[in-house]
């Protein structure tokens, strides 16, 4: 029903658009994966159609690598000229792997050797999500606030820049995009008071070109006269400095830790920032721009276009950071360039891409924090029960991880569906007082979390961004922390923090396949087309990560708010996996 | 004579009270000792024994006022921003057994003071010394490492009242 539907809207959409003119979603695919989210629309949708819903029962184990490390693996691994990349956690070394021989035997390792005190400020495990591919090289980030470059084929550092300092208690874990030869990077830190920026890197040699501060007077935020917000509420000038106590904004968070999309014919990249600081909204009132904010900008100048606030003065630490999926929909009978975003406060927002203007922001998980968005004003419309300060509340839905954190969705444009990796979690907090010290956390709370209602901790579910509804869902014990991908054999692949790989229907979710791995998966799954013409699926294991620090830093659960209170809601973890960062590919007979 | 009398009673005192209400007057400065010797990190000694390792005991042990006042000083400094209330997160949990660096008084001094190579900050002339002895005295009694008498029996994390414990497993209600 749903699938017939969805087809044919997309139709309308075709025969709507002119002539020369494809959409977004139907990005070219040479069976490579050549940065983490597949491609700048970030649909993570593969065109390979080898394993399909009938055959993907008979999936086997072709081979496997030991990472050596053992703490959350959230990475993608890439797929360049026959050759496999995959960057580790810290200490970030990266492998390359020779997928012409049988059982892929390692070309060469580089190992990079960040400053271990490093560590110290990764506020959710040690984690790194990935590389690109750009002209030659392979470019990521080290937790020590630095971006590498290096050659595909040598293995050779090209260009190595120190964009940040761990004594502010900066950090990267995110993964970079290369549009128009420039490298997108964002620093981590929203836990430690940073100073939020995405920075633009010359992909030659690594100079820095320019640098979006999402905190401060405008030129630092790199707003101009081209800056049009499509709501009032985000007009105004040096909003970065009039919204935040006296000199909050500079310690105020709102970092760039997570993904970026990038829409070639608009010229706009698509990025959002993460939460003020401290959490405790207290000790910060106004709107506390530019955190929790969706921004698009020009990648050759970072010059920002617009602007639109997710959740002012954020009261859940709800970080505006995930993922931004570029689709061309009809919506309303009107074809729009829309963006796909899934937010942590549990709304999933489409909004047109070309102006900010929000069309759609539906719940898709339990949400007891905010009513409703205001199409008219942009305005979210806040649960004045749930006010979080210098107080004690408890039952608010979604935790600070939000309905969904990091964990990145994909879109078929087969069956016009989102399939979102999620979380059902709640929390009571009490606030208390952050105190800024550079280079620690700043957080002012004490939080525990616990399963939302129906007591399962995760979901996988499928989202109709037209109609704006849920049109399957498989819940899970635990938060689904993994990546997925979905593929023109109607196949969607993602895994669960106790360890299974799974395999189900798009259509409808029907478990088809299912392989246990090593440790809990938190990882992002990619498919390729082999040297030899076969589609190959890979994912990495190595539980941890903000849900799994549990078990990845050995957490003593009798303390709940361990892991900023996501150890109360894991207490169990160790009794289903331990850790161990393993990579597994599988194929067809 | 009354002098005597004065100074017996305080004897008395101190000794009934456990040194539960003990106060320095007068803290050291910033200034550190590092106890090397006594904060070995092993019990491996090639050879057999040197010489036996001197014990450093905590001056400000078994108050109840130091520990309190680590406690706060616990969470004042950010340790619990990494630490969270004993249970970790960033940093290892610090209720525990198997420490890495030692959980002798000294260990956790030299921990403290000088820091350790995957992520502990170095606190060194930031702390003043009395206060990294109070914070240990706070960070050894989450292990019952003190008296009882002299621990807090109210964490200042949320209440623990059980009838406010959701239920792990069943969830909230909508
Ligand atoms: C910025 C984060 C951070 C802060 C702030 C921090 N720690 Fe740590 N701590 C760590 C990390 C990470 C480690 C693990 C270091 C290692 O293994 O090399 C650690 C290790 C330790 C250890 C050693 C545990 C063992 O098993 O031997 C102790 C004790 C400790 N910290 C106590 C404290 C105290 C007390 C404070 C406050 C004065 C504090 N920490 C502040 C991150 C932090």
């Amino acid at each position: 029903m749903v699938r017939t539907k969805s087809v044919s809207t997309a139709l309308a959409a075709l025969v709507w658009v002119p002539l020369g003119f494809s959409q977004i979603q139907n990005q070219p695919d040479d069976g490579q994966w050549v940065m983490a989210a597949k491609n700048y629309a970030s649909t993570r949708y593969s065109t390979l159609n080898q394993i399909n819903t009938q055959n993907v029962k008979n999936l086997k184990l072709d081979w496997t690598f030991s990472t050596g490390y053992t703490r959350g693996h959230e990475a993608a691994p890439l797929v360049v000229n026959n050759t496999m990349y995959i960057v580790t956690p810290y200490p970030n070394d990266l492998y390359a792997l020779d997928l012409t021989k049988p059982g892929a035997p390692m070309k060469w390792v580089y190992q990079p050797h960040p400053n271990p005190s490093s560590q110290g400020v990764a506020c959710c495990d040690v984690v790194n999500r990935g590389a690109a591919y750009y002209k030659g090289k392979i470019i990521y980030n080290l937790l020590d606030v630095e971006t590498v470059a290096v050659d595909a084929n040598s293995g050779k550092e090209l260009w190595r820049t120190k964009l940040g300092d761990i004594n502010l208690g900066e950090s990267i874990t995110m993964a970079p995009i290369v549009a128009k030869d420039v490298v997108l990077v964002g620093n981590s830190g929203g836990e430690f008071g940073v100073r939020g920026w995405l920075a633009g890197l010359d992909a030659d040699n690594g100079k820095v070109k320019w640098r979006a501060y999402a905190t401060g007077p405008d030129k630092d935020v790199l707003i101009g006269a081209n800056f049009k917000p499509f709501y009032a509420s985000d007009r105004g000038q040096d909003l970065g400095v009039k919204t935040w106590p006296r000199g909050g904004w500079e310690i105020g968070g709102a970092t760039a830790w997570s993904w970026i999309s990038y829409d070639p014919e608009l010229d706009l990249f698509y990025y959002g920032t993460s939460n003020p600081g401290p959490w405790n909204p207290e000790q910060r009132p106004g709107d506390n721009k530019w955190g929790s904010t969706l921004f698009a900008r020009r990648p050759e100048t970072g010059e920002a276009i617009w602007a639109y606030q997710l959740n002012p003065h954020d009261l859940h630490d709800y970080d505006g950071v995930n993922e931004n999926i570029l689709l061309d929909l009809t919506i309303n009978g009107q074809p729009r360039k829309v963006l796909a975003h899934p937010d942590r406060n549990g709304r999933m927002y489409i909004m047109d891409r070309s102006n900010g203007e929000v069309l759609s922001a539906e719940t898709f998980v339990y949400v007891n924090t905010s009513f409703s968005v205001d199409l008219k004003t942009g305005e979210l419309k806040l649960n004045p029960t749930k006010k979080t300060g210098f107080n004690t509340i408890r039952d608010a839905c979604p935790a600070p991880p939000g309905g969904k954190d990091w964990q990145p969705s994909s879109f078929s444009p087969r069956t016009g569906l989102i399939y979102l990796p999620h979380n059902n979690l709640c929390y009571e907090m009490q606030g208390t007082q952050a105190n800024y010290i550079a280079g620690t956390p700043f957080v002012g709370m004490n939080v525990r979390m616990y399963a939302g209602p129906g007591g399962n901790r995760g979901a996988f579910s499928a989202w109709d961004p037209v109609n704006a509804k849920t049109v399957w869902a498989i819940n899970e014990t635990f938060p689904v922390w993994t990546g997925t991908v979905v593929t023109a054999g109607d196949v969607v692949f993602y895994g669960t923090m106790d360890g299974w790989f799974k395999a189900v229907d798009a259509h409808n979710g029907t478990l088809l396949w299912r392989f246990k791995l090593g440790s809990g998966t938190i990882g992002q799954p990619i498919t390729y087309k082999g040297p030899d013409g076969k589609q190959y699926v890979a994912i990495l294991c190595g539980v941890g990560g903000w849900s799994g620090a549990v078990v990845a830093g050995g957490l003593n659960t009798v303390d709940g708010t361990a892991a900023l209170g996501f150890a109360n809601a894991m207490t169990d973890l160790g009794k289903y996996t331990t850790k161990g960062g393993m990579l597994y590919v599988f194929s067809l007979p | 004579m009354r002098n005597k009398i004065v100074f017996a009673c305080f004897l008395l005192f101190f000794s009934l009270a456990c040194q539960r209400e003990k106060r320095d007057i007068r803290p050291s400065p910033t200034d550190l000792a590092i106890y090397d010797e006594a904060a070995r990190e092993s019990a491996l000694r090639p050879g057999g024994p040197v010489s036996p390792q001197p014990v450093v005991n905590n001056p400000y042990n078994a108050s109840g006022y130091d520990i309190s006042e680590g406690q706060r000083l616990y969470n004042w400094y950010n340790c619990s921003g990494c630490h969270a209330n004993g249970g970790g997160g960033i940093g290892p949990p610090l209720i525990k057994k198997d420490w890495v660096y030692g959980g002798a008084p000294a260990n956790l001094f030299d921990t403290i003071a000088k820091g350790r190579p995957n992520g502990m900050p170095s606190w060194g002339g930031r702390i003043p010394e009395y206060q990294i002895w109070q914070i240990i005295a706070y960070v050894r009694s989450m292990n019952g490492g003190q008296p009882t008498s002299a621990t807090s029996s109210r964490p200042d994390s949320i209440e623990t009242n059980p009838q406010n414990i959701v239920n792990r497993t069943t969830g909230v209600t909508k």
